[in-house]
């Protein structure tokens, strides 16, 4: 099955920039259907970010995120070809995570 | 004098049940004002000019009838009705008057 | 009872009144001229906004407020749009169950087409939009057809879209009469008002071009299908020119007419013929 995850980390030498775009319905929980019956929540709570071992951008995140979010961040270091691990775990226990290479 | 007052008396009370007939909405009422207002939809239904807010109006009355208030549905539906009149009026009416929009 | 009488001879009145005043314009009866049409459109909006140029029109809201354009270059780099176009890209490779694809329906194979949509079919003497063409083709070759509005439809537009980037707008009006009605249909369409907020596109889109309606910026109507299907932050999701016709009816207050009904088929070959030149952006994104 194709990755959620989008991603693209590009470093100057000094800062890299990451951008990702990750497909998930983000239910709040708050929405009903056609039908009127509640749409169950739905949503990613952790987002881990990790770079040479250690965590570079952790977000928990709720009902408030919408549908398939985007995160744009900055963390200092990064070399260009070095691996970027991306992972997700979402309120029903689902996961999912890849690797991204640095550009 | 007498002949007067009683003519007098005699529109008042015509006036009087002319107002609460209105306010003692029967079933009939109902079935008489929603037919009507259906028939008004359905005319602007075939002039494809049909508002949204006709058909939610139609079914606020029918709402209102099946909870038995019948006043609230006759209202309703004699508001549906003029909705539904009115949007068939804006089909013909303006069916020219884009030329005052158009960009020449 | 003789308050309805009373009410619908005034509105009779008011009719009559009306159709009176109207009478000069209609007097000034025109051949519809498609080319005459397209240069008074594209001038009215150069001159509205002079300092744009003609391909930063195909942005819609975006070139028309600096904060908002800024967001969506930077949104441009991970563009929304991107899993539908994906998916689109999927589908239009696998074959269906007879073994035909969609290029088989196509010229060209499907690729770098889109700018040529809508067409006027002289066969059927009616507009072919390319979602209508899309679904003749999966009916052709044994399938079901999509929903118009969205998800697997505005997938496939996406692609087809997408190979015909930075194209122009090349929409044909041949010389037969029914064409030219089908072009003229459109046009009243689009100028029309409707709704009970008795709104037309015009309303809108010509005459509050950059102005907000609630908290939405209003695109224009020079190259407004050219970023067709979008993904749409308020929808949270893609959607075809049919989903954003419905939904514009409805926002007036119309009940809509089916997608892919005749007005709505003239409607988009009215509006494409006059982005003529203005490049293809599509899929697009928008708020």
């Amino acid at each position: 099955m194709a990755s959620t995850i989008r991603v693209r980390a590009t470093s100057n030498g000094d800062i890299t920039e990451v951008q990702a775009l990750i497909q998930h319905p983000m239910d709040s929980g708050f929405v009903k259907d056609a039908q009127g019956a509640v749409i169950p929540a739905h949503f990613i709570q952790e987002l881990t970010f990790e770079y040479d071992g250690k965590a570079v951008f952790v977000a928990d995140w709720g009902p408030a995120v919408s549908k398939d979010p985007y995160v744009k961040f900055s963390f200092k270091g990064g070399k260009k070809g070095d691996d970027l691990k991306i992972g997700w775990v979402d309120n029903k226990g689902a996961s999912d995570a890849t690797v991204a290479k640095i550009l | 004098m007498k002949s007067l007052t009683r003519n007098i008396l005699l529109t008042a009370a015509l006036l009087v049940a002319g107002a609460t007939s209105a306010l003692a909405a029967s079933e009939a009422d109902f079935k008489a004002a929603y037919a009507a207002a259906e028939a008004a939809n359905k005319e602007a239904a075939s002039l494809r000019n049909q508002w949204t807010t006709t058909a939610a109006t139609l079914a606020a009355a029918k709402k209102a009838a099946e909870s038995g208030d019948f006043d609230q549905a006759v209202a309703q539906a004699k508001e549906a009705e003029a909705l539904a009149k009115a949007s068939s009026f804006q089909a013909t009416s303006e069916k020219e008057r884009w030329k005052d929009l158009e960009i020449r | 009872m003789s308050m309805g009488k009373a009410t619908s001879l005034v509105s009779a009145a008011l009719a009559l009144a009306t159709l009176a005043l109207a009478a000069p314009a209609a007097i000034a009866a025109d051949t519809p001229d498609p080319v005459a049409d397209a240069k008074a459109f594209q001038k009215y909006f150069t001159t509205k906004f002079p300092k744009l140029k003609l391909e930063d029109f195909v942005n819609g809201p975006y070139s028309m407020n600096e904060d908002l354009h800024r967001q969506w270059e930077e949104k441009e780099q991970f563009p929304p749009y991107e899993f539908a176009l994906e998916s689109g890209k999927q589908m239009f490779a696998t074959p269906f169950k007879n073994g035909k694809t969609y290029g088989d329906c196509f010229p060209n194979k499907g690729i770098g087409i889109r700018q040529n949509y809508p067409y006027f079919d002289d066969k059927e003497g009616k507009v072919v939009t390319l979602e209508l063409a899309l679904n003749r083709c999966r009916e052709a070759n044994g399938e079901a057809p999509f929903s118009y509005v969205k998800d697997e439809m505005a997938s496939l537009t996406a692609y087809m879209a997408f190979t015909s980037r930075g194209k122009p707008m090349d929409i044909k009006i041949p010389g037969d009469p029914r064409a030219l009605q089908a072009y003229q249909k459109g046009k009243e369409y689009f100028y029309t008002r409707r709704g009970q907020l008795n709104f037309s596109c015009a309303t809108c889109h010509v005459q509050e071009p950059g102005e907000r309606i609630r908290a939405e910026v209003l695109a224009p109507a020079l190259g407004i299908l050219n970023a067709m299907p979008i993904y749409r932050s308020e929808w949270s999701g893609m959607g075809t020119t049919s989903r954003r016709f419905t939904t514009c009816n409805s926002q007036i207050r119309g009940v809509p007419l089916s997608p892919q009904d005749e007005e709505y088929r003239d409607l988009e070959y009215y509006l494409s013929y006059l982005s003529n030149g203005l490049p293809i952006s599509g899929p697009g994104a928008r708020p």
